[in-house]
């Protein structure tokens, strides 16, 4: 028999607004240490908006239900401090930061998280491995971050970044959106690293990524809300039928 | 330190001040007889005297400029400035000669450091005049001259009598009358034909005490196909009172040859900035003005270009930061005047905390210039509502061949940027400075890294405290 692993997400009846429009309606998740989460869902389903709030964006306002990392109450972490403690969201549309090089920006963002500088030599070691894993030139580092990068190249440097960072909670928003087949294949191996150790929660449209990464438990949600949950086939099931089986307002 | 001093130092790192101990100091205020003071007690030859009183009579009767900030520029009282103030009689070539304090508050502003490091000749300015002042033997046996200005000319009345004022004449603007009246101190700079100066030299400006009326007087010729990087950084205590600095500063690159003038201005906040630059570009020649803007009350200046040869190209880049009481008012101004110029002007202004900066720039291709191109970007980043950008750009294009482009953007920080850097461990000062000291990146790589690094420091020390 397995052992109840550590508890590391925990959403209660959760209820989420921006601008006034109420958008999450009563979503319950619970992840533990080593499982993997997909959610599954239709454009604008709210699936984004779940893992913004969980990271503490502040346009997405909890009207209603709470969040727990490791059994405290996110409300008390500040979004650097959830950084710190372990949460790491790889964007759907990670934001440009113009004039700030990759790598400098990947050093201090280290920094911050493990709140020392690394030492240089074995930074680089371990920046040079890591890149190395994910197919990305050296060049990479001079550029600016996001700063006219191709969609696919944006993932990467999500990825990347989740490897550096060693998160306990990963929430990957569409990393596998706008992948080729190889990057696919890259990003899935970097996944599952990161997945042996850590609670994982993919959002995704489509099955060929979860043919690479072994989901636990697969939630279709529907506006706003978790209306399934299954294992592997449930994903399959979806890609083969779509949402409209589940949509009772439909 | 005087708890006046201490009230309004706040963040400013520079902001402290040594004791007085002035072997000379005018009674405040300006007078004919001022003029003619400073001049007498510098041993300047009768043209020199005739040309600082003409001029100073010219400031008299000469308005105040009706653009740029007029309620700040009227309340400069010319009545309480001190016009020239004498802290060390002699300027020495060593360190260890110079005065105690003087020599430990170039220290805490790093600039022996610096000097061993990678300078290839320093002048520090203390008040008026240069109380230290080196060059490398190498530049020196290549025929390089670099000295402060009195020095230079007491050594070489011919050259300074031939180019003093021919850029920027005194009647030029009220400042530079100004400046040409009671200048003192500031650099002179020749590099003979053909001669490359690998190191950059640097010039040092720093104001001591108070109500101080600081005017170098900078002149920099490069002769045939030469290049050399000249340096200057500035700093003053702050007070509760005024204090001003205008200066004047003429480039000459003659043909072939290159000058890059960078400058980081870090003024404390009672610092009035009003400074003419401009630099004349023969044949084939290059001037670039690196110029950054940080501190002051109000700075006004637009490095100017004048392309008078063939193939001559300019470029500028500068950047201000107009946090709270500020106004960076800045730009560039260049001249075509003739054919197959080039020029290229960024310019980048951040204002925060209810600062203001404005954009000034002015372009000119005169009708006999063919195939000139020129680029010019202004960016703003303004950081908060209570904060103001403006542009006001001038362009008097007399020849239909000229290739322009103009892009200008404002633009605010976005919360997602925030929320992408915050996401990935940065505090939200942290954030900010880091995306500020993006923003400022075309102007940052262009430094010596010394002071790229510096100047990063800086501006994410500004950031501190800045969101609520
Ligand atoms: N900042 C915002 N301002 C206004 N509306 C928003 C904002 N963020 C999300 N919404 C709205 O909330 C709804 C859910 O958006 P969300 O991004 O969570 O969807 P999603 O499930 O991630 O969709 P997709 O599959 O297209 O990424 C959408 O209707 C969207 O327009
Ligand atoms: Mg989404």
């Amino acid at each position: 028999m397995r052992e109840v692993a550590e508890e590391i997400l925990r959403i209660e009846n959760l209820h989420v607004s921006v601008e006034g429009t109420a958008i999450l309606k009563g979503v319950n998740l619970t992840i533990h240490r080593g499982e993997i989460h997909v959610i599954m869902g239709r454009n604008g389903a709210g699936k984004s908006t779940l893992a913004n709030v969980v990271m503490g964006h502040p346009a997405y306002v909890i009207t209603e239900g709470s969040i727990f990392y490791k059994g405290q109450p996110l409300e008390e972490l500040a979004v650097f401090e959830r950084a710190r403690a372990g949460m790491f969201l790889s964007f759907q549309y990670p934001a440009v930061i113009p004039g700030v090089q990759v790598g400098t920006f990947l050093k201090k963002s280290v920094t911050s998280v493990r709140d020392e500088a690394p030492k240089g030599r074995a930074f680089r070691k371990e920046l040079t491995a890591a890149m190395e894993q994910l197919s990305m030139d050296k060049s990479f580092l001079s550029r600016y971050v996001n700063d006219g990068f191709s969609g696919g190249e944006k993932k990467r440097l999500e990825i990347l970044q989740m490897l550096l960072l060693k998160p306990h909670l990963a929430l990957l928003d569409e990393t596998d959106s706008g992948l080729d087949i190889d990057a696919l294949r890259i990003v899935a191996k970097g996944i599952n690293e990161v997945a042996v150790d850590s609670a994982c929660l993919i959002i995704t449209h489509y099955q060929r990524l979860l043919d690479l990464v072994k989901p636990d438990y697969v939630h279709a949600m529907i506006n706003g809300a978790i209306v399934q949950t299954g294992g592997p086939e449930l994903a399959l099931k979806l890609e083969d039928r779509g949402y409209d089986w589940l949509d009772v307002t439909a | 330190m005087t708890d006046e001093a201490q009230d309004v130092i706040g963040d400013y790192r520079y902001g402290f001040h040594d004791p007085e101990n002035s072997t000379i100091r005018f009674d405040q205020g300006l007078s004919e007889q001022v003029v003619r003071d400073i001049s007498e007690l510098k041993n300047e030859p009768q043209w020199m005297t005739d040309i600082r009183v003409k001029a100073y009579r010219h400031f008299v009767e000469r308005v105040m400029p009706e653009w740029g900030n007029c309620d700040l520029l009227n309340m400069i009282d010319f009545e309480s400035i001190t016009y020239f103030l004498r802290s060390s009689n002699k300027t020495e070539k060593s360190w260890d000669d110079v005065p105690d304090d003087i020599k430990n508050t170039f220290n805490r502003l790093g600039i022996p450091e610096a000097e061993q490091k990678w300078l290839g000749g320093v002048t520090a300015q203390y008040e008026s005049e240069a109380v230290y002042h080196s060059i490398r033997e190498d530049l020196e046996e290549q025929g390089v001259i670099f000295l402060d200005m009195d020095s230079g000319l007491k050594q070489f009345p011919e050259i300074i009598k031939k180019y003093f004022g021919t850029v920027i004449p005194y009647s030029d603007n009220k400042f530079s009358a100004l400046n040409t009246a009671v200048w003192s101190g500031g650099s002179f700079l020749y590099i003979p034909k053909g001669i490359s100066v690998e190191m950059p030299v640097q010039a040092y400006f720093r104001i001591n005490a108070k109500n101080m009326g600081q005017f170098e007087r900078t002149l920099i010729i490069a002769d045939e196909g030469s290049s050399v990087h000249y340096v200057e950084g500035c700093t003053a205590p702050s007070y509760s009172t005024d204090s001003l600095h205008s200066a004047v500063v003429e480039l000459i690159a003659m043909e072939g040859a290159k000058i890059r003038y960078s400058t980081v201005q870090n003024w404390s906040s009672n610092v009035y900035n009003l400074v003419t630059k401009r630099a004349v570009a023969h044949k084939n020649a290059t001037i670039e003005w690196v110029d950054g803007n940080i501190g002051s009350k109000l700075t006004m200046k637009y490095p100017s270009v004048l392309l008078k040869g063939e193939g001559a190209h300019a470029e500028v880049i500068s950047v201000a930061y107009a946090g709270e009481g500020q106004h960076q008012d800045t730009g560039a101004k260049v001249h075509h005047l003739a054919s197959n110029t080039t020029s290229n002007i960024i310019s980048k202004s951040i204002s925060k905390k209810g600062g203001r900066s404005s954009y000034r720039g002015l372009l000119q291709v005169t009708p006999k210039s063919s195939g000139c191109r020129s680029k010019i970007v202004c960016d703003a980043l303004i950081l908060d509502e209570n904060s103001r950008s403006d542009t006001y750009p001038t362009m008097e294009i007399g020849n239909s061949t000229a290739d322009l482009e103009h892009e200008a953007s404002v633009s605010k920080v976005s919360s997602d940027q925030l929320f992408y850097l915050m996401s990935r461990g940065f505090t939200e000062d942290a954030a900010m400075g880091l995306i500020v000291n993006g923003f400022f990146e075309p102007f940052t790589r262009e430094l010596p890294m010394e002071y790229a690094l510096e100047l990063n420091k800086l501006l994410e020390l500004e950031m501190e405290g800045s969101i609520g």
